[in-house]
């Protein structure tokens, strides 16, 4: 592990009403470096992911105990601001989910919020974020044709730049490829790799290949736990329990 | 505030860094006025979702209040079970508007009803796409349409054409209402049926026709009944209209406080008999008093109405 | 229904000579005046509390007794026919109060008649929007008011205005209300603003002319004044559609 922990999770449970979709998890996760969460469908860790931005407190019913915590603050905390915490920590879904606005106006929305409203600013912004999402040359000539009118592919690096521009340090992505085509979930694994000398990402994703190809560490869930987490290579080649052998070596899941 | 800026910030880029931090001037200000705004504006929800409830209430506490005191110098059997209207000379017996109501509804949905599932069959299942395209927002703006217009209709068109033929000297009367508030509630019945028999699934079209039944065998002893619950709630919709209808009924029906008994004789209704004398009446009379009751009586129907299509969503809900 | 599409279109034709008529006797000028002041003021008064109430039910409302018992009061509401908004009208304002009919009760009584519908449209359009769109604009750490007004009511416009100009449409016809609240007669001048003066609108004046006026020409007036109304009403559906169908039209392409 070259980089120290930015988010530590410590035995944290989560409950929907009565059900336990997380059981004692406890790991890090270093910074700027790409972790993996993988496991069978329903394992919990689109559930984890969604802690890490408090995204899970809108689901009614939904409870966490334990902490987790960022830079040294327990982001459930009572002093934590959810909108400041939410813009750290960014956040890519599964399925691209532009805003039915122009281009522009999609990658300018998280700033507007938080309060820019100079043009000059707003437009450096938008470039520098569709520079980063590696969209730049694609769109840079159509700013204000509807977001709507890209491909899917396009349309999720759109959403990365969304992200990108509110400056988040943390980001992460919920199975952020599953809905595209191989060349365009390429061209986000590419990106990923870019991204990740400036920001630290967490990538749930059901690719087992996908985990193994661009991330540093991985952590494979079962049933709500945390089985097994450790350095990708060692994770994929070397795995200390016989349930994550069973995994990746295809016999369930 | 989270301490994790300092520390993870060591290679964030930097000019987008810089123009966040500068427009963002005093973050703790702008953020406890963002949740200022926040809170007021909940707070403005809720009060208007509580206001609407306040006027239901007032609606209600006022009419029934008001209508009460008609009790006062009317006996209660005499409300009811008397059809003798003459309030100029005290009597006060509502029973001929109340049964006009229910007698004018009924024809209503007997002549409204077939015909409007029969239009809401042909739009979701015979009609070809684009003249269900142009067909559906012709209902939706008949929908629209206000009713006084439909009772100038009823009472230039109608009426004489009525006349003729039957050879009466006068057509106002149940006949007339009836056919003109059918022809209002058409639209929406048709429409609101229209959605429930699109909505019924495609697979069970196919089981049907897999079997080898006709079209018709297939709407009719398949589509219909599944879109059974749907298409009484049209009904009941279409009926809380034409009982609530004041305008087009009032311009047809000949506003004479007699019994109808025959489709021709002009008649009153409950509605029509209140839009007729409220204005010429003292607020402090019996007579304003029982026209109130009669408007409570309305409204309790009209929200019992209410009561059973939710008790028939509930039922639809379970079922499926 | 051929003969009820057919009617008014002959009365368009029967109708060019319309606008020399309003200043004469026989004219509608303040009855047309009045209606469109009155629909004005009750929309004013109905939109932003039907809205308030609409996104409350949708957006804040915790699923418990209270929020059913709302529901169910704004479908009563719905229900209740607009005669009995009239008789409220005029024991409010004339009892009450002690005005006379006044066009302040009746753009009164008629906001009450259009707040439910006004409230279910704002209800049901704003439920419509995806949840990815508004787990989009959470994620990059907007409030909850600034996610409704800069994401979901933006999307839902279309459906809300639909609604509101049904509503406008229904408002502007609407008769047996204004007759109990705001009279059968009018100020006699054209441009009145005084909010207590009588308002009859265009509607009860084709009431008003047809069954209680003995005007020699009062056939050939309710002719016309029907043609209008039904123009306006039809305006009122289709000229603020338009707009909105191109932009949908445009964010598409």
């Amino acid at each position: 592990m070259q980089a120290t922990a930015l988010i530590e999770i410590n035995k944290l449970d989560l409950f929907y009403g009565a059900f336990q979709a997380l059981k004692q998890v406890s790991l890090e996760i270093p910074q700027r470096a790409i972790t993996a969460f993988i496991g069978p469908s329903g394992c919990g860790k689109s559930t984890l992911l969604r802690t890490l931005n408090r995204m899970n407190d809108m689901i009614p019913g939904a409870r966490v105990e334990g902490s987790i915590e960022i830079g040294g603050t327990d982001i459930y905390g009572g002093d934590v601001h959810v909108e400041t915490l939410r813009k750290k920590v960014g956040m890519v879904f599964q399925q691209p989910n532009p805003f039915p606005k122009s281009i522009y106006d999609n990658v300018a929305y998280g700033p507007r919020l938080h309060g820019i409203t100079k043009r000059r600013e707003l437009d450096e912004i938008v470039e520098n974020s569709l520079r980063s999402a590696a969209l730049w040359n694609e769109v840079k000539d159509h700013l204000k044709r509807s977001a709507l009118s890209l491909s899917g592919g396009q349309q999720q690096r759109l959403c990365i730049a969304r992200a990108l521009a509110v400056g988040p340090d943390v980001l992460l992505m919920d199975e952020a490829t599953s809905a595209l085509d191989p060349i365009s979930t390429i061209k986000i694994e590419e990106l990923a790799q870019e991204l990740k000398d400036r920001y630290t990402i967490v990538m749930v994703t059901h690719n087992m290949h996908q985990a193994a190809r661009v991330s540093h560490q991985t952590v494979f869930f079962l049933n709500g736990e945390v089985v097994e987490y450790s350095a990708t290579e060692k994770l994929f080649s070397d795995p200390s329990d016989q349930r994550t052998e069973d995994y990746i070596s295809g016999r369930f899941g | 505030m989270l301490e994790m800026n300092a520390q993870s910030r060591v290679i964030a880029p930097a000019e987008l860094g810089n123009s966040l931090r500068q427009a963002g001037g005093d973050p703790l200000d702008r953020r406890s006025r963002l949740k200022f705004f926040n809170s007021t504006f909940k707070i403005v929800c809720v009060s208007a979702a509580v206001f609407v409830c306040l006027v239901l209430f007032g609606i209600l506490i006022l009419m029934f209040r008001t209508g009460v005191m008609t009790f006062e110098t009317v006996s209660f059997k005499e409300f009811f079970f008397s059809t003798n209207w003459d309030p100029e000379n005290g009597h006060f017996g509502a029973l001929l508007f109340i049964f006009g109501t229910f007698a004018l509804t009924a024809l209503t949905l007997v002549l409204a009803v077939p015909i409007a599932v029969l239009i809401a069959v042909f739009l979701a299942e015979i009609t070809p796409v684009w003249l269900r395209g142009t067909l559906r927002p012709i209902m939706d703006l008949l929908v629209g349409i206000p009713s006084v217009v439909y009772g100038y209709l009823g009472l230039t068109i109608l009426i004489p054409m009525l006349r003729e033929l039957t050879g009466r000297d006068l057509a106002d009367g149940l006949l007339a209402a009836a056919i003109v508030l059918a022809i209002m509630v058409l639209p929406t019945i048709a429409r609101i049926s229209d959605d429930a028999i699109s909505a019924v699934p495609k697979k069970y079209r196919d089981a049907s026709y897999a079997l080898g039944s006709t079209r018709f065998q297939t709407i009719f002893r398949v589509v219909l009944p599944a879109a059974r619950s749907g298409i009484v709630y049209a009904v009941i919709l279409g009926m809380a209209r034409a009982i609530g209808e004041t305008m087009a009924v009032v311009m047809v029906i000949g506003n004479t406080p007699q019994l109808a008994d025959s489709l021709f004789t002009p008649t009153a209704v409950l509605t029509s008999n209140i839009v007729m004398q409220i204005t010429s009446v003292e607020f402090d009379s019996t007579w304003n008093y029982a026209l109130y009751l009669m408007g409570f009586l309305l409204l309790a129907i009209s929200l019992l109405l209410i009561v059973a299509v939710r008790l028939l969503q509930k039922k639809g809900a379970k079922a499926s | 229904m051929l003969l009820r599409k057919g009617l008014p279109n002959l009365s368009w034709d029967f109708l060019t000579g319309l606008p020399s008529e309003i200043e004469e006797g026989g004219g509608i000028g303040p009855a047309l005046f009045n209606s469109f002041y009155i629909l004005f003021l009750s929309l004013a008064i109905s939109i932003p509390l039907g809205m308030a109430a609409g996104i409350y039910l949708a957006e804040f409302a915790p699923d418990n007794r209270f929020i059913a018992f709302i529901r169910i009061c704004v479908e009563g509401l719905s229900s209740v026919p607009s005669i009995i908004f009239g008789l409220f009208g005029i024991s409010l304002f004339v009892d009450i109060f002690h005005l006379d009919l006044t066009i302040l009760g009746g753009a009164v009584s008629l906001a009450f008649l259009n707040l439910p519908m006004l409230t279910r449209v704002t209800e049901e359009s704003l439920r419509s929007v995806p949840t990815e769109l508004k787990n989009a604009s959470f994620a990059l750490g907007s409030t909850h008011l600034q996610t409704i007004r800069t994401v979901l009511i933006p999307v839902a416009l279309n459906g809300i205005i639909t609604g509101i100009c049904l509503t406008a449409g229904r408002a502007f016809g609407e008769s047996a209300v204004i007759i109990l609240t705001a009279g059968v007669t009018t100020s006699g001048e054209l441009w009145d603003f005084n909010l207590l003066s009588p308002g009859e609108t265009l509607a009860v004046h084709l009431w008003y002319v047809q069954s209680e006026a003995i005007v020699p020409d009062a056939g050939d007036i309710a002719q016309k004044a029907t043609a209008v109304l039904i123009m306006i009403v039809l305006a009122i559906n289709l000229v603020f559609r338009v707009p909105l169908w191109m932009k949908a039209r445009r964010m598409k392409g």
